[in-house]
């Protein structure tokens, strides 16, 4: 069975949204980070939540968490990787997983961070975003994980568990690697080099060759997600039903522009997950 | 059956054979590669007089993986009498396929 809407994005816009389509009796799954993530997590105090001055972080994504889970939310840690849109149904791949939904919110924050040089280019050739996907391909040889992420070093401990032989690359020394994996500090700037092929990840001027390069972030732009999807200066173009240019798809909070607040957020999250639900309603009754 | 899946050998027997064929080298522990599944399932119901529409599981054939140098999956490639004449890596809409078939039908 379809989720009636998946929810991309764990911060306080997904789980609004989430919540207010639950409140509408719709079936909702949300992926994201872990919430120790979202940017509001590492916020000191909030002092402009209106009636709530004095908050921290930390105590409202907390609160918005189980409320999530009051409501029944289905919530999943991981990292959606693909959406493709076929016959009115949206096919989400998250890790090794696939999951199918009616309508999609998209809540996935700001990307920070720019693509390295070489990246697009040797994508799928000697590079990749995805450790479960493309690991048991190169057993028995050597690649590089690019760690940007949190959980980044359990997806390295994955590929030499499998056979690979890991080098990690992070700016601040790692927690929880297996002895076995080589840590190398980032001390300049990355970049894939290669000919047909990826060889090499060169970091400032040394050189560490590689069969495959797995750069493992926290977030993606959206339109890695879904290429056609409409932007404006970087951010996700909506209506005032927060609908994007793509039927189905909603978008909510940071990741559709300024300013960068949590009232902001939530209050998107609640117009994207109504929409949503209702865009259910209409394909149901259709 | 409309989508073949093919071991190392039954590959080599049908393939060359083929004037046009199209072959999804994936493996089940693959996300991407699950999403892509129906994809391939209707273009095999589609062209099943046409062309070969066929899957290769990665995992149970490393030989045929490393030999046309699968580096991510899914990989689909497209084959002419038994020569690649194109390869998509990565999950692509359904057009992207058939627009290669039809070119070379």
């Amino acid at each position: 069975m379809p989720y009636d809407i998946a929810v991309i994005g764990s911060g306080p816009a997904g789980l609004s949204a989430a919540i207010n389509a639950r409140a509408r009796g719709k079936s909702v799954l949300v992926v994201g980070n872990d919430y120790r993530e979202s940017p509001l997590y590492r916020a000191e105090r909030v002092d402009n939540y209106l009636g709530m001055p004095g908050m921290t972080g930390p105590e409202l994504m907390e609160a918005y968490r189980r409320h999530a889970e009051t409501m029944e939310v289905d919530l999943r840690t991981g990292r959606v990787l693909n959406i493709m849109q076929m016959e009115g149904t949206s096919y989400l791949s998250i890790g090794s997983d696939m999951e199918t939904a009616r309508a999609v919110v998209l809540t996935t924050g700001v990307a920070r961070g720019k693509k390295l040089p070489g990246e697009e280019q040797y994508l799928g050739r000697g590079v990749s975003y995805c450790a479960t996907c493309d690991g048991m391909l190169y057993r028995g040889r050597p690649v590089v994980v690019v760690g940007l992420a949190p959980d980044a070093p359990e997806e390295a401990n994955f590929l030499q568990g499998i056979g690979c032989q890991v080098t990690y690359v992070s700016a601040k020394q790692p927690e929880g690697l297996v002895p076995a994996i080589t840590w190398v500090q980032q001390t300049g700037r990355l970049e894939i080099l290669g000919e047909d092929l990826a060889t090499t990840l060169r970091i400032g001027d040394r050189e560490l060759p590689a069969q495959c390069i797995f750069l493992l972030r926290s977030a993606f732009p959206p339109t890695d997600l879904l290429p056609d999807l409409a932007l404006e200066d970087g951010y996700i173009t909506v209506d005032r039903h927060m609908r994007t240019n793509l039927p189905g798809v909603f978008a909510a909070g940071d990741c559709t522009g300024l300013p960068l607040q949590l009232s902001k957020a939530v209050g998107e999250g609640l117009v994207a997950g109504q929409a949503a639900a209702e865009y259910v309603d209409q394909l149901s009754n259709s | 059956m409309s989508v073949l899946h093919l071991n190392e050998s039954e590959f080599n027997a049908k393939i060359p054979a083929s004037s046009v064929a199209m072959v999804d080298f994936w493996a089940t522990w693959c996300g991407p590669c699950k999403m892509l599944a129906p994809v391939i399932d209707s273009i095999g119901g589609k062209y099943e007089d046409k062309a070969v529409i066929a899957k290769v599981d990665v995992d149970a054939n490393p030989g045929l993986a490393a030999k046309y140098g699968v580096m991510s999956i899914p990989t689909v490639i497209f084959f002419k009498d038994g020569k690649e004449i194109d390869r998509k890596v990565g999950v692509q809409p359904a057009d992207v396929y058939t627009k290669t078939l039809d070119a070379n039908l």
